[in-house]
């Protein structure tokens, strides 16, 4: 399934620069690995080793925030990636 | 990731890691004047910048920030591109029923073996050791160390609020398997075997904070260092004081004990000179009541030993005299292997200081840069 996947600013340095890429996967976790054969090491920075979510990253499968990587993308075929920071 | 950064020539360089990026100090022939050059990773959160002795143009730079996971950058010409490890140091995966167990930061660096080219490692948080076997492109978990038995009780995941530190990797010239490492909280801890079995290795230690001091490991060294043409002799800037240890002796002796009472023997580092195991470097902060851990009544300091700790001498001329409040961290001082060395620091306030012939005259070279976490200068 074809989808699209918006790239937050600390990772465009993956993606050539770019704000928007498409990928492959019906589930988060093939989306992930689809960009992870495409910008390689991508995944590792938004995904620890135990396939958890890092603590300053977001995701949303269209409107709706992920929570475990199996998730379906659903409908809007859209990941948001996010990135949450605080502090200085 | 490949990036590419204006071309640097390692000989003579400064490499420093902060919270912000990494930078490089350049100096003239003369060793007068630094060239600032970055930042480089702007933004990124840099501990450790490494030259590679067996191979000159070769370095590694642990590095994150702070959205993003770890990872380590390696460059192969000096520092001019930097490529991103197609592995970083990851822990396996944990089996049902443990504990899952997650690299938050790549903190140290250390070059492998001289009989092992391409030989790294690497120390983080939570506390895991790391190897590269092709020049930190791809890392493996040490299994001996990470899957230890003891390993829940030597480094309980954290300990201190930001996690333990395993830093200060030690390799001996004469012995490729013959290890140290240390865990801040933890203690100092040796291998015989490559990695496949440690033992701590800290008997004489103090560990003020425990409720039993007198603990086989739980202490909290902050930086240990090996001489390089001496390994039996190392040296270890403790939370709680200064010490040497001469191996085989299994006893670490506190010689922080002669420094003066009103400076005490807290700090993050401890420097050698290449030349003369007798010879080290240290540089005391405040460890008093709430731990302020900045200059002693703002008025910085390096204290010198030239007889293996029996007596310090205070090197100050230069650093500021009065209300300089600044913390020098574990990795942020180093010495360059001339025959009369130059001390360099780099100070939480974005300074970076020289001190020439062995810390005698100090002055800056550096400042308004981030909070620096590293000063390493290149073989």
């Amino acid at each position: 399934m074809a989808c699209t996947v918006r790239i937050a600013s600390p990772l465009r340095s993956y993606t050539g620069g770019a704000a928007t890429v498409p990928a492959e996967g019906a589930t988060v976790a093939e989306v992930l690995a689809d960009l992870e054969r495409r910008y390689a090491g991508m995944r590792f920075r938004m995904i620890d080793e135990q396939d958890r979510i890092r603590p300053h990253i977001r995701l949303f499968a269209g409107s709706r925030e992920v929570r475990v990587l199996g998730e379906a993308i659903g409908r809007e075929n859209v990941l948001h990636v996010i990135c949450a920071l605080s502090g200085g | 990731m490949r990036r590419q950064m204006e071309s640097l020539r390692m000989a003579d360089t400064v490499w420093i890691g902060t919270r912000k990026g990494a930078f490089a100090l350049r100096p003239d022939a003369r060793r007068r004047t630094y060239r600032l050059i970055g930042p480089q990773f702007l933004g990124h959160i840099i501990h450790h910048i490494v030259a590679d002795p067996r191979d000159p143009k070769s370095l590694l730079m642990a590095a994150k920030t702070g959205h993003l996971g770890p990872t380590v950058f390696r460059s192969t010409d000096r520092g001019r591109i930097w490529v991103e490890a197609t592995q970083p140091p990851a822990f396996r995966k944990a089996a049902d029923g443990e504990t899952p167990k997650a690299v938050t930061r790549v903190f140290w660096l250390t070059p492998g073996h001289p009989s092992e080219p391409g030989c790294w490692y690497a120390g983080t948080s939570p506390a895991g050791l790391f190897r590269s076997d092709d020049g930190g492109a791809r890392w493996e978990p040490v299994a001996g160390f990470n899957d230890h038995p003891m390993h829940p009780k030597w480094a309980p995941s954290l300990a201190t609020p930001d996690g333990e530190l395993l830093h200060s990797i030690l390799v001996d010239p004469r012995d490729r398997l013959h290890q140290y490492l240390a865990i801040s909280i933890g203690g100092v801890f040796e291998s015989t075997d490559g990695g496949r079995d440690w033992a701590p290795l800290n008997e004489g230690v103090a560990a003020d904070f425990m409720p039993d001091p007198n603990v086989p490991f739980g202490h909290d060294p902050h930086c240990v260092v090996m001489h390089p043409l001496h390994p039996d002799r190392l040296y270890q800037q403790n939370h709680c004081g200064i010490y040497r240890i001469d191996r085989p002796s299994r006893r670490w002796v506190r010689i922080g004990e002669a420094m003066p009472k009103s400076i005490g023997d807290v700090g993050f580092p401890v420097v050698l000179d290449a030349a003369d195991p007798d010879v080290a470097w240290v540089l005391p902060m405040d460890g008093t009541k709430v731990w302020p851990r900045t200059s002693i009544r703002g008025r910085p300091a390096v204290y010198a030993t030239r007889n293996s700790g029996r007596s310090w001498r205070r090197l100050d001329r230069g650093l500021p005299p009065a209300n300089a409040w600044f913390t020098v961290l574990r990795q942020a001082m180093c010495a360059d292997r001339r025959s009369s060395p130059s001390l360099y620091f780099g100070t939480t306030a974005g300074e970076v200081w020289v001190g020439t012939n062995g810390g005698a005259n100090w002055r800056r070279v550096a400042q308004h840069l981030p909070e620096i976490y590293s000063v390493t200068v290149a073989a």
